[in-house]
């Protein structure tokens, strides 16, 4: 339970916590308690989008058995689900579903986009109905690339993401998103336009690459 | 719309439905059932009108998973499209290639050596026991048994995979065949994997049986329900083993015989009612007739080069022509037309998907039952929304 990067020196060394931890005494801060909670408690929605989806499937199963780190519980219902599984291609149909289903979780979650087609439309992105990434909506923890990624690639992007909630400071500048007032959670939903999807990324979570072309090229 | 804007039920048969009372009625309702739901295998949607709880009217919708196949098929190189065919129905990767294969090599005349054909088949009927297996799992799944009956389906499926991924590189996405043979010559030590494979496979069907074929609760939720009439059946174009539990004996492994299918012993498994338990069985008896296959092609599998020495793979340009190719895929039949300019893309690529055909008369199976079936009856279908959508 050490893992949190402290911000200010802590009270008592961690020999100290050691030495007491010996003589049965469990000393801790609130903040290691509530991200140890969290972190070894995220519930994926049970949300399949293309191919990925099998692996995902895969991965809670029998062999490579998600329940190791605590994940095992797939709900369906957005509502009581933690981490948002992009698993396969989203198209422009199946965007506005796929945001409002990140609108309708409650804080905090995590948004993981698995495999090629969630991170930059894969294979598929030439084509005229598939979009450029799942980030152009939403904000993206963690991305597993692969086509379909090997659930061991999943079960590493959890562990990440795991890591990830073990860093978060609970109050404060640096706190995350769902522990400050200031921030907006939601994502706007896009609509069918006459040619695409509109609007085509969200700018808050999203901004073009800006290309830069070495001079000697 | 009221109830007596539509016809009574009572001609559709079923043991749900309820006589229908004009002068005392309920409202309708209807209920969008997806593109988010644990159970529509995918990203489908059904707008279910229901009468209390019995269906009157059902809506598919697709396309939640339209990805232009087809059109970046006339973009590529006809081997370019290989590995798209994988992402079509992404649980039989080696099927797709398969008939992808032959609808090139019938447009440019290409031979295939005869190991390559016996690979072939070696490596269909296993994917034949890999989708049969996850379908079974995930019907039970659909039926209620969280859990148990998928898991046992996804511990074989890891030895399977372990399999392709050692001859292909990939577990899913195997993109093994060429035009004019396989991609690489699978070793010993491979096809006596594949051998063990095929010898325990019995008794995990058999383990698989004693947990559900028999099971009171099984029966009941599925015996009876979302039933197919064989005319109905043949009149949409349904294929695969939904066509084969209505009892029409059409398999094209035997109508067809192609690649050395004629050569092997295996019986044509055939259904009586064309409901929903039928389907599962024929789904358990062809895997049976898959391991009898797999039997013989092991045992009498020849040597020889994989590939045909003449194939031409860089520079691939068909003369113009057009071509259909088709095999019995583990879903039904799945084909691909082609139609060449003589330049190296197609300019036109067409699939015919089974999954998509066979989801037609979905429609027609679920009125008159209960929502809850119509929930099974989509997963006795057996579809995959990669190529239903494509």
């Amino acid at each position: 339970m050490s893992d949190a990067a402290p911000t200010t020196p802590a009270p008592i060394s961690d020999a100290e916590r050691a030495e007491l931890r010996r003589h049965g005494i469990l000393l801790t801060s609130l903040q290691e308690l509530y991200t140890w909670g969290c972190s070894n408690s995220v519930w994926p929605l049970n949300f399949g989008l293309a191919c990925c989806a099998i692996e995902m499937i895969a991965a809670s199963m029998a062999k490579f058995d998600i329940a190791r780190f605590g994940s095992e519980v797939f709900r369906p219902s957005p509502r009581q689900a933690d981490l948002l599984i992009v698993s396969g291609t989203v198209t422009k149909k199946m965007a506005p579903q796929v945001i409002r289903l990140w609108n309708q979780m409650p804080e905090p979650k995590y948004c993981i986009a698995m495999g090629a087609c969630a991170i930059s439309g894969g294979p598929f992105k030439q084509g005229y109905n598939v979009l450029k990434g799942v980030d152009r909506f939403i904000p993206v923890d963690i991305y597993i690339p692969g086509c379909p990624p090997r659930p061991e690639a999943l079960l590493h992007g959890l562990l990440e993401i795991q890591k990830k909630i073990k860093g978060f400071q609970i109050a404060g500048p640096d706190a995350p998103r769902h522990l400050r007032s200031d921030l907006e959670c939601n994502c706007p939903v896009p609509e069918f336009g006459a040619h695409d999807i509109e609007p085509t990324a969200n700018p808050k979570v999203w901004t073009a690459p800006v290309i830069v072309r070495s001079e000697k090229g | 719309m009221s109830i007596s804007d539509l016809s009574p039920l009572s001609a559709q048969g079923g043991s749900h439905v309820r006589a229908v009372h004009d002068e005392f009625h309920g409202d309708l309702l209807e209920v969008s059932m997806g593109p988010h739901h644990p159970s529509t295998h995918g990203v489908f949607r059904m707008i279910v009108t229901l009468d209390g709880e019995t269906i009157v009217k059902l809506k598919p919708v697709f396309g939640y998973l339209h990805r232009n196949h087809e059109k970046i098929g006339e973009g590529t190189t006809y081997l370019g499209s290989m590995p798209y065919t994988d992402r079509l129905d992404y649980l039989c990767s080696m099927t797709n290639n398969w008939a992808y294969a032959i609808a090139v090599e019938k447009l440019a005349g290409q031979p295939v050596p005869e190991r390559a054909e016996y690979v072939r088949v070696i490596l269909a009927e296993i994917t034949r026991l890999l989708n049969h297996t996850c379908l079974a799992g995930f019907l039970m799944q659909d039926l209620g048994c969280s859990g148990t009956p998928l898991m046992y389906a996804f511990r074989e499926r890891e030895y399977i995979l372990d399999l392709f991924e050692s001859l292909s590189g990939s577990r899913m996405m195997c993109n093994y065949q060429r035009f004019g043979g396989c991609r690489v010559d699978p070793s010993a030590d491979w096809l006596e994997g594949a051998k063990k494979l095929t010898d325990r496979y019995g008794a995990f069907l058999d383990e698989f049986e004693a947990l559900l074929t028999g099971n009171e609760i099984i029966m009941t939720r599925t015996q009876g329900v979302g039933r197919l009439s064989p005319e109905l059946a043949i009149a949409a174009g349904i294929t695969g083993p939904m066509l084969r539990a209505t009892g029409v004996n059409y398999d094209l492994r035997k109508v067809d015989g192609y690649g050395v299918y004629p050569r092997f012993d295996f019986r044509v498994p055939l259904g009586a009612h064309g409901d929903v338990y039928d389907r599962y069985m024929i789904r358990i008896l062809e895997m049976r007739e898959s391991i009898k296959i797999l039997q013989q092609a092991l045992a009498s599998i020849p040597t020889g080069p994989i590939m045909d020495p003449k194939a031409k793979l860089r520079g691939f340009r068909p003369k113009a022509g057009e071509a259909y190719g088709r095999i019995e895929g583990p879903k039904g039949e799945i084909g691909f037309h082609l139609v060449s300019d003589g330049s190296p893309n197609p300019y036109r690529y067409r699939v015919r998907p089974p999954s998509f055909i066979n989801l037609t008369v979905l429609e027609d199976m679920c009125l008159g039952h209960t929502v809850a079936d119509a929930v099974i009856i989509l997963g006795s279908v057996d579809i995959v929304l990669g190529e239903v959508d494509r």
